[in-house]
């Protein structure tokens, strides 16, 4: 009787075998993903405490550090994330509206903007190596009374926003991986949780780096 | 037990439900998952005591005439990594608690099922790492990876076995992760927060540990890594960098992590004191909150690792009245196990043997704690053997007896199997007389002054470091019995039945091995966890 039961049900293609209805399926997938976004946070937080420690003990190196980073491309970089955190939520909606077309428009705008991102970060990287500011045996800062602790600010720096290059990577290749499942109609207006937590991670990305800007580029700087 | 050997196994039992060994790396099946886990974790046990053996052998004579200083740092800090890492963290969360919580709650599996089965890859890339590191020339840290020795000073594999910790810490969050989204979301209908068996409370309590914690020391191994690889100056006081930072940070992981020990385990007792008793545990609801409390507390008392670290007296002060506390929610457990028993109908099965074992090892680690969140003892007992008594009888006397219990309790569910009753309660004994053999003389070793982590000690230390070595030998041959009747009882173990225990439970309530849905059909509760004496439908006497 029970087996009856069961094959009378109705199974949306999308549905694991293990889920009760589609409802349950997307409830649980969402909230994976933000208890995913919690231990996020703890992973940077431990980093942003190292940062609050050093700037407490070291405020003039930290400010002079700073003046070394490139405000401009900095605060690009904050535009054209805050853009593609846009895009990426316009992807979301056209998902709910199961428009497909609009999906992929808008992951792909989502995916230059990163793409942007990550290039003018590697310009301000490739300046650092350039001035002798990565951490290590070459690193030289000018005022030699802040040597050391201008060496634990950009060690800091590339520590913090190198994770936060390689999420953006992680998010990049989440988003290729949304787009072929749109394409290929695994992506519907019934399942479209897939990007919907793509979506979360992302925006999350998105703010790692509001936090990361102020605290590097603009925390006591005098222009 | 005499009708029930012509008794056969269900034929649709998970373990049936395909052969060969891509239905098992490619399984998405919570309870095989658990036993590829099960098998990993028993090759890192053994791995682990080896070097335990080293440890024992060596300290045997007063000389330290066996290996030279060293090796013997390698031999602990590799015993201790081991041990930790790859055995005591996932030991009962990813075996048992993987088994049992889809089917206790009701559910056909955990809510990410391939998820699961990545966390368990991910488990095994991050142990390579590991074992590359051990013998790439070993590891001689300690297993706490203190800077700025880490990071500028050992000449040893810190690098590779760093990585693999870091890589081993991903499988914890997604296990974590996996557990919490499927107690929220997966519990069969009925089965409402309060009538969720206490095994479930202690996996959830230890699961936000898992999340909260775990990322915090992934990015400290990053930090250790950046300064160790590419000389990036953060923990190092050469370029101005604070040491102590990085104890923090390790410990706001790892004191909480005690807790990913031993909050399982003591769901497991909870299960095996009601169900050898034959009653409802005495303040269910207390019992499930004091889990809750101590992940909670367990994230405020880091600070006493750190008394003789140089951190204020201040905060050294709040840190060790907030130690006191954990001894609150602690105490509500036993006092609640022991007032269960008060009356109870008790039988003395194997499991229970190792719950009473737990009881009060498990006191004793608890009440030792309180000695050492006292400043004033703990100054005079740092980095003695006090401390590495202290923590064995919590982490072995607790964890591992709980696990052992467990895996008793459930072996007929898993295997479907029973193992020889006798020759458990046998090992049972043996375990507990051989674990206080070797740990209590540590005790007195520790207060009479002998430091830990030294190869050579002087020469009136003798008589109880024999005793202790001579009690790791008969520990050792306690567990290596079960190892062999379980593999035993897999072929000639009399056929359980559905319900060996005649206990409550929803995974009492399917058939031994589980179908691989694990119920025929979704259960409906209208009971409250642990309800004896009651019918147990479904029950194959």
């Amino acid at each position: 009787m029970p087996e009856a039961v069961l094959h009378e049900h109705h199974h949306p293609p999308a549905l694991a075998h293990h889920f009760e209805n589609l409802e349950e399926q997307h409830t649980a997938a969402t909230l994976g993903m933000w208890v995913f976004l919690v231990t996020e946070v703890l992973f940077f937080g431990g980093l942003f405490m190292a940062y609050t420690l050093y700037r407490h003990w070291y405020p003039a190196a930290f400010m002079a550090s700073s003046h070394e980073l490139d405000i401009t491309l900095g605060a690009t970089n904050t535009a054209v994330l805050i853009v593609s955190s846009l895009t990426m939520a316009l992807a979301v909606h056209a998902a709910q509206e199961g428009e497909r077309g609009k999906i992929m428009f808008f992951l792909v705008v989502t995916m230059i903007l990163g793409l942007a991102f990550l290039g003018i970060k590697s310009v301000e990287y490739m300046d650092k190596f350039e001035h002798h500011h990565v951490p290590g045996a070459s690193f030289h800062f000018d005022d030699p009374a802040l040597q050391q602790p201008a060496q634990i600010f950009f060690s800091l720096y590339f520590v913090m926003t190198g994770l936060h290059a390689l999420h953006m990577i992680v998010g990049l290749g989440l988003m290729t991986w949304m787009f072929i499942w749109t394409k290929n109609g695994t992506i519907t207006k019934d399942y479209s949780s897939p990007i919907e937590i793509s979506g979360l991670y992302w925006h999350f990305v998105d703010i790692v780096w509001i936090f990361l800007f102020p605290l590097l580029y603009l925390l006591g700087r005098h222009i | 037990m005499s009708s029930s050997t012509e008794l056969k196994l269900p034929p649709n039992n998970y373990l049936h439900d395909g052969y060969g060994w891509k239905s098992w790396l490619l399984t998405r099946d919570h309870k095989r998952i658990a036993l590829l886990y099960l098998a990993a974790i028993t090759f890192f046990f053994i791995i682990g005591g080896a070097f335990a053996v080293g440890i024992r052998l060596d300290l045997a004579t007063p000389a330290g005439d066996m290996v030279t200083d060293d090796t013997y740092n390698k031999l602990f800090t590799m015993h201790g990594v081991m041990m930790v890492f790859f055995f005591l963290i996932p030991a009962v969360p990813a075996t048992l608690g993987n088994f049992l919580l889809p089917l206790m709650i009701g559910a056909k599996d955990l809510a990410f099922p391939k998820i699961n089965l990545a966390s368990w890859y991910i488990y095994m890339i991050g142990s390579l790492f590991t074992l590359y590191a051990i013998i790439a020339g070993g590891l001689d840290t300690g297993w706490t990876f203190y800077t700025p020795f880490s990071t500028a000073a050992s000449t040893s594999a810190v690098l590779p076995a760093g990585l693999g910790i870091f890589i081993n810490g991903f499988s914890s969050i997604l296990t974590g992760l996996n557990f919490i989204v499927t107690i929220h979301r997966m519990r069969a209908p009925g089965m409402t927060w309060f009538r969720l068996p206490l095994f479930i409370w202690a996996h959830y309590a230890t699961s936000i540990i898992m999340i909260l914690g775990t990322p915090v020391v992934a990015v400290t191994l990053v930090m250790v890594v950046a300064e160790r690889a590419f000389h990036f100056g953060i923990f190092d006081p050469a370029v101005g960098g604070d040491p102590v930072l990085f104890q923090h940070l390790f410990w706001f992981y790892s004191h909480p992590a005690v807790y990913i020990m031993v909050l399982p385990s003591m769901g497991i007792i909870s299960e095996l004191i009601a169900a050898f008793c034959r009653k409802q545990i005495f303040g269910y609801t207390f019992v499930a909150f004091s889990s809750l409390g101590i992940a909670v507390l367990g994230f405020l008392v880091w600070g006493h690792h750190m008394f003789v670290a140089g951190e204020s007296v201040y905060a050294a002060l709040v840190f060790s009245l907030i130690s006191f506390f954990v001894a609150i929610p602690s105490a509500v457990k036993v006092f609640n196990w022991t007032a269960t028993m008060y009356k109870g109908s008790v039988e003395w099965a194997t499991p229970m043997l190792y719950a009473i074992g737990f009881i009060g090892l498990f006191t004793i680690g608890g009440l030792t704690g309180l000695f050492l969140a006292s400043i004033g003892i703990d100054v005079h007992v740092t980095d003695t053997y006090f401390v590495v008594a202290h923590f064995h009888y919590v982490m072995v006397g607790g964890t591992i007896m709980a696990y052992l219990g467990g895996l008793h309790y459930w072996w007929p569910k898993i295997s479907g199997r029973m193992y020889p009753e006798r020759l458990a309660k046998i090992a049972a004994v043996i375990v507990f007389v051989g674990f206080n053999l070797t740990f209590f003389p540590q005790f007195i070793l520790g207060y009479l002054g002998m430091p830990r982590r030294y190869h050579a000690y002087p020469p009136e230390f003798q008589l109880l470091n024999v005793l202790s070595s001579a009690g790791a030998s008969i520990l050792a041959i306690g567990y290596l019995l079960p190892m062999f009747y379980f593999a035993w009882s897999l072929r000639y173990g009399p056929i359980a039945g559905s319900n060996p225990w005649g206990a409550v439970g929803l995974e009492w309530n399917t058939t031994s091995p589980p179908p691989t849905l694990n119920f025929e059909e979704t259960p409906v509760v209208t009971w409250d966890a642990y309800e004896y004496p009651t019918p147990v439908e479904g029950h194959v006497a």
